[in-house]
């Protein structure tokens, strides 16, 4: 299922924070958004997920126009976020924050076969499954928040930042699963500050500055691109 | 020796239901943090509602005591869960991203007007509930008579918390709940309908609520409609005091302060009864703000 934005436009309170995003993502892609702090990311995939609403323009996902969809609606849909600073539930357990993942999946059956995908993508969960989520490394809890919210078998997933803050190797194992994942049918969008690491797992990227995109190509073009590497790439 | 026991089996029994409407305060504050002003005069509905179910319907009469006893509990606290849901829409849920500000003065509010309300179709003056309805058996507990009664209201509000507990902590629901109190953004991002989960809270406290005002009636015979007012500080204090938006932390608070009451009033002074719920509050949020049992700091209201 595709995922069409259409001149979104984004406010808070009074100020506006995105001025006519147009993004498309086709199924089974991976694309990946780049853009400087506060270029509105985070917003962007707050939007697809419903938790902000856009003071104009559409979001259309698999042909339904989800932008005034409430938030369970939308993840019942099929779309799942892992959130920037992952914001696992700290005092509840992994297997509880697994549990909740799943929330809007009732097929016990499908749970099941969710869980055991997960404990194979990520086996350190199995063995942490009783413990406080909160009591895990930073990287375990990054690997918490994505298997949480693959536990909702999403048809898209939206990954805001997932190698914050981690250890090259494990960014590296991050990135391995990322494709894996896609692999087995499931479209990412992917947000990253590592912009090299991200456009050499994505197909598509998109480069957002302020609020608006300045550039949309396949990724070998973008890191090709000179502008890019200056701005995104340390100068190539 | 008696005394004592005396004291301190009465503190429970009251404490028990400080804990129930504690149970009310904490529960919304965990998800919303807002403090229900209005949550003390849904226990005073209670105990007025109790009070015409069970004399227009005289179903002591019909069923016998206990089953009448239990009947009416369901409808009260069906009834004031249906009030506590109606609270939330009018009062409340039109100021979900309102400033904080704007919410408190709308529980101040809808406090005078439920009040005002209980008191224009009840009048002012204290009630009286039936006295034959439970038997005022007084058993023998080592050689010490302590009523039934007590003893009763001790165990059916323990049986009511560790169903709660049991609802909050191994269901799916009761998960969501916990979510919701940790970081509503990420429990929405999980697909949990957050508006309905704050329509549970906001039944399932205030039917908790309600059947501590029944128990009161039931328990003292006289109602007031002031009575939320003193019971509701009282049970604020004990949120407070176990750590409020902890769960286990209302129930603890309530048990405790209702036995420091008793014995203070015993052995300090009666008259300084009501002062003593005071004194631990200004004292908690001196000494130790998150409570007892709290992580979070109590943020200011
Ligand atoms: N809840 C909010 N209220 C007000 N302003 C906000 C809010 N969230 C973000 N902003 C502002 O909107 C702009 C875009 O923020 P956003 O988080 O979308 O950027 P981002 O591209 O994800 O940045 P980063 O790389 O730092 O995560 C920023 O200027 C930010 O300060
Ligand atoms: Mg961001």
């Amino acid at each position: 299922m595709r995922l069409e934005i259409k001149d979104l436009h984004v406010k808070y309170g009074n100020v506006g924070v995105l001025h006519g995003v147009n993004l498309t993502v086709e199924e089974g892609e991976i694309v990946t958004i780049l853009g400087a702090n506060g270029a509105g990311k985070s917003t962007t995939l707050m939007s697809i997920s419903g938790l902000v609403k856009p003071s104009s323009g559409k979001i259309i996902f698999g042909g339904e126009d989800i932008t005034k969809l409430k938030s369970h609606k939308i993840v019942e849909r099929g779309v799942a976020q892992s959130p920037e600073g992952r914001r696992v539930f700290g005092t509840l357990t992994v297997d509880e924050n697994l549990l909740l993942g799943g929330f809007t999946n009732f097929d016990a059956n499908h749970k099941a076969k969710t869980r055991e995908w997960i404990y194979h993508l990520f086996p350190i969960l199995k063995e942490r499954a009783t413990q406080l989520a909160g009591t895990l490394s930073g990287g375990e809890q990054q690997m918490l928040a994505i298997a949480r919210a693959l536990m909702a078998r999403p048809k898209i997933l939206l990954l805001d930042e997932p190698s914050l803050g981690l250890a090259p190797i494990l960014v590296k194992t991050i990135f391995e699963t990322i494709r894996e994942i896609n692999e087995t049918g499931v479209t990412v969008v992917l947000v990253e500050q590592n912009a090299r690491a991200a456009l050499k797992l994505a197909h598509r990227g998109y480069v957002l500055e302020v609020g608006k995109i300045v550039l949309e190509d396949s990724a070998e073009t973008l890191l090709a691109n000179p502008k890019v590497q200056n701005a995104y790439l340390g100068g190539g | 020796m008696e005394e004592f026991v005396q004291q301190l089996t009465n503190g429970l029994a009251v404490g028990s239901i400080y804990a129930l409407i504690a149970l009310g305060y904490t529960m919304v504050y965990g998800v919303l943090k807002l403090i229900n002003f209005a949550h003390g005069d849904l226990f005073t509905l209670g105990a007025y509602l109790g009070l015409t179910l069970l004399t227009s319907f005289s179903l002591q009469d019909k069923m016998g005591p206990l089953a009448a006893v239990g009947l009416l509990a369901i409808m009260v606290m069906g009834l004031v869960a249906l009030i506590g849901a109606l609270l939330d829409r009018v009062a409340y849920k039109p100021l979900r991203d309102s400033p904080r500000l704007s919410a408190v003065v709308s529980a101040l509010g809808a406090s005078i007007f439920l009040q005002n309300t209980v008191m224009l179709i009840y009048g002012a003056r204290f009630r009286v509930y039936p006295q034959d309805i439970l038997p005022r058996t007084v058993i023998d507990f080592f050689g010490m008579p302590i009523p039934l009664m007590r003893i009763l209201i001790l165990l059916v509000s323990l049986a009511m918390m560790v169903a709660l507990y049991t609802f909050i902590q191994k269901t799916r629901i009761g998960t969501a709940i916990r979510a919701a109190a940790i970081d509503q953004g990420a429990a929405r991002l999980m697909g949990i309908n957050v508006d309905r989960v704050i329509l549970i809270v906001f039944m399932v406290g205030p039917a908790l609520g309600g059947a501590a005002g029944l128990m009161v009636g039931l328990y003292y015979g006289q109602i007031n409609f002031t009575m939320g007012w003193v019971y509701g500080l009282k049970a604020f204090t004990a949120a407070i005091l176990g750590g409020i938006g902890n769960i286990p932390g209302a129930m603890l608070g309530g048990l405790l302060l209702g036995v420091m009451e008793a014995l203070g009033a015993a052995y300090i002074s009666i008259a300084w009864k009501d002062a003593i719920a005071f004194m631990v509050l200004i004292l908690i949020l001196i000494v130790r703000p998150k409570g007892i049992l709290g992580e979070r700091v109590a943020e200011k209201i």
